[in-house]
C-alpha cells in the first residue's frame, strides 16, 4: 500500500478528489437548504452537452483532442447555467410549471450531449482521446493530472472564499428571501450568486463522479451533516469533511481495484455516511426517535 | 396627515388571475393600519408589493419614510409558514439577521449587533430561548422571534402578515402591547388581519380589500356595515352579526 501511495498519479488523484469532495460538500449545503437538489441534478446532467461540445470545439480549433479541465469545466458551466436560464424563460413565458420545465430541459441537454458523444466516438477519422470521454458519465478519477488539480483548486477556492465573504447575506437569503428584500438586500443578484456557487460545486466534481451521479456528492454530505448539528457553520464544515473523506476514499478504492468506476464507489460511500447519519444521529436519528412535545 | 406608503393604480397578477386590481391606498405614518378582507383578497400580496417582492403589472408604490440610514428598509414579519423552521439556526441567530441590513459587505455581526439582539429578545420576553434551535419553538414563540428580528432592524415601517394567526390569547395581548409601544414611538405599522371582532380595538386605520380596494381610512369611518358587506359579500352580514 505504501508503495502504491508513493505513486505520484495516485497522490494527485486522491488529493484532488478530497479537494473536490470538500468544495462540493460545502456548497451543497445551500442547494440542500434551498431545496434545489433537483435543480442541481439538472445542472449536472445538462453539463454533458457542454463537456462534449467543449471537447469537440477544442478539437476543431487546435486539431487535437483535449480533455484538460481548463477546457471541459467552462463548457460544463455554460451548459449547466444555460439549462437553468432556459428553464426559467420557458416557465416565465408559458404556463409550464417549473418541475416539468426542468425535466424537459434535462432530457434535451443530456440527450443531445449523449448523441453528440456517440457521434464523436464513431466519427472518422478518429479524434484522439475521445474514447475516455465516456468517463464523464460515471466519473473517472484516474485521468486527473496535476494541471487539473490546479483548475479544481482555483475555482474551488474562489467559490468557497466567496461563500465565506457573503456568509451572512447568503444565510438570510436561504432562510427567508422575502425578509432579505425588506432589509434592502439585492436579492436577485445574491440569488444568482448562490446559483453560480452551486454550479461550481457541481462542475468541479464532474470528473470524479460523472454527470449522472454528481448530485449525490453535492447533496448527500449536506443531508448527512444536517442530522448532527443545528448550526449552519458546523453543518457546512461537517458536510465538507464528509465529502472530502468519501471522495478521497472512493478515488483510492477505485485506484486499488482498477475495475471499480470512481463515481459509483464515491456514491456508495456518501450513501453509507448518509444512512448512518439518518439512523444514528442522537437528536434526529430514526433509532433514537422521540416524540417532541413543544411548549 | 403624513402619508408613509402610497400605492397608485397598483395591479398585481399571478398568471392570468389578478390578485390586486387598480388599488390606490394611502397608509398614514402614524398609527396602526389593518389590512382586512376575505381569503384570497390580495392582502398578503399588497404587503409583498410594498416590499417590492412581486412583479407589478402596473402602478406605483411610493415609500415616503426612510430610516436613519436613509434607506427605505422595511421591518417585514412574514407569515410563520413562509419559512422552514427546520433551518439549522438558533433563536439568537435568527433575530440577529435583523442587523444584517446595517452591515457593510463582507462584515459580520459584532459586539454591538449582539447587544442589540439581546435587547430585542428581552423586549419580546424570549431571552431564555436564545440558544434554542428555532424548530423547537411554539407558534406564539416563533411569532415573537420574528417580531424581535423586525425590532432589531430599527426600521420605521413594519409590515406584518397575520402575526396573530395560530397564537394564543396571552401572546396576542403581549404582541399588541408591543405594537402599541412601537406606534407610540412614531413608527408606521401595517398588519394583515383576519379576525373582524378585534378590528375596532386594534387599528387606527383600516384598508378593506377584495382584489379591488373597497375602502380606506380611519377605523370609525371605514369599518362600517356597508363596507364590510361590500368586501365580504353575503357572508359579511353573518360576520357582522357575530361582532355586535
Amino acid at each position: 500500500m505504501s508503495e502504491f501511495w508513493s505513486d505520484y498519479t495516485v497522490r494527485v488523484v486522491v488529493f484532488g478528489s478530497a479537494l473536490i469532495g470538500a468544495v462540493s460538500g460545502a456548497l451543497g449545503c445551500y442547494a440542500y437548504l434551498r431545496r434545489q437538489s433537483l435543480i442541481g441534478d439538472v445542472v449536472a446532467h445538462s453539463s454533458l452537452l457542454g463537456i462534449v461540445s467543449a471537447f469537440w470545439g477544442a478539437f476543431l480549433l487546435t486539431g487535437s483532442g483535449n480533455k484538460s479541465l481548463w477546457v471541459i469545466i467552462p463548457g460544463a458551466i455554460v451548459a449547466g447555467l444555460a439549462a437553468l436560464l432556459l428553464t426559467r424563460a420557458v416557465t416565465g413565458l408559458t404556463r409550464i410549471k417549473e418541475d416539468a420545465g426542468l425535466g424537459v430541459m434535462l432530457a434535451i441537454f443530456f440527450g443531445t450531449g449523449m448523441m453528440l458523444l456517440r457521434w464523436l466516438q464513431r466519427a472518422q477519422p478518429p479524434i484522439p482521446g475521445r474514447s475516455s470521454l465516456d468517463g464523464y458519465l460515471f466519473g473517472m478519477s484516474a485521468a486527473m493530472t496535476s494541471q487539473d488539480l490546479w483548475m479544481i483548486g482555483l475555482i474551488g477556492a474562489a467559490a468557497v472564499i466567496t461563500m465565506l465573504l457573503f456568509w451572512s447575506r447568503l444565510k438570510i437569503l436561504t432562510f427567508d428571501p422575502e425578509y432579505a428584500a425588506g432589509l434592502g438586500l439585492p436579492v436577485r443578484r445574491l440569488e444568482l450568486l448562490l446559483l453560480c456557487l452551486m454550479v461550481i460545486g457541481i462542475v468541479v466534481g464532474l470528473q470524479i463522479a460523472g454527470v449522472v451521479l454528481m448530485i449525490s456528492l453535492l447533496v448527500a454530505p449536506a443531508a448527512a451533516a444536517r442530522q448532527w448539528t443545528h448550526h449552519l457553520g458546523k453543518m457546512v464544515g461537517l458536510a465538507s469533511t464528509i465529502g472530502a473523506i468519501c471522495a478521497a476514499g472512493g478515488a483510492l478504492l477505485s485506484a486499488v481495484f482498477s475495475h471499480l468506476p470512481t463515481g459509483p464507489v464515491i456514491v456508495a460511500l456518501v450513501t453509507l455516511a448518509f444512512v448512518a447519519s439518518v439512523l444514528c444521529s442522537p437528536s434526529r436519528g430514526l433509532l433514537f426517535r422521540r416524540r417532541f412535545v413543544v411548549d | 396627515m403624513d402619508i408613509a406608503i402610497e400605492t397608485q393604480q397598483l395591479t398585481v397578477a399571478y398568471g392570468a388571475q389578478p390578485a390586486l386590481w387598480n388599488v390606490n391606498v394611502e397608509i398614514p405614518s402614524l398609527g396602526i393600519t389593518g389590512i382586512i378582507g376575505p381569503n384570497g383578497a390580495g392582502k398578503s400580496t399588497l404587503l409583498k408589493a410594498i416590499l417590492g417582492n412581486v412583479p407589478r403589472l402596473s402602478g406605483h408604490v411610493t415609500l415616503h419614510r426612510t430610516d436613519e440610514a436613509g434607506s427605505a428598509a422595511i421591518g417585514y414579519v412574514p407569515q410563520r409558514s413562509a419559512v422552514d423552521w427546520d433551518f439549522p439556526t438558533t433563536v439568537f441567530d435568527l433575530v440577529m439577521m435583523g442587523t444584517y441590513g446595517r452591515l457593510r459587505w463582507f462584515q459580520r455581526p459584532g459586539k454591538r449587533e449582539r447587544e442589540q439582539t439581546r435587547q430585542a429578545l428581552q423586549q419580546v420576553h424570549m431571552e431564555e430561548f436564545a440558544d434554542r434551535q428555532i424548530g423547537e419553538l411554539s407558534g406564539g414563540q416563533q411569532q415573537r422571534v420574528f417580531l424581535a428580528r423586525a425590532f432589531v432592524q430599527r426600521a420605521s415601517i413594519y409590515l406584518m402578515d397575520e402575526p396573530f394567526a395560530g397564537v394564543d390569547a396571552k401572546t396576542e395581548n403581549m404582541l399588541i402591547e408591543i405594537l402599541h409601544q412601537l406606534r407610540d414611538e412614531g413608527n408606521t405599522i401595517v398588519l394583515v388581519h383576519h379576525d373582524l371582532t378585534t378590528v375596532k380595538d386594534y387599528f387606527d386605520h383600516v384598508v378593506l380589500l377584495n382584489r379591488k380596494l373597497v375602502a380606506c381610512g380611519t377605523t370609525p369611518q371605514t369599518f362600517t356595515a356597508e363596507n364590510i358587506e361590500l368586501a365580504y359579500g353575503v357572508a359579511g352580514k353573518q360576520l357582522l352579526s357575530r361582532i355586535s
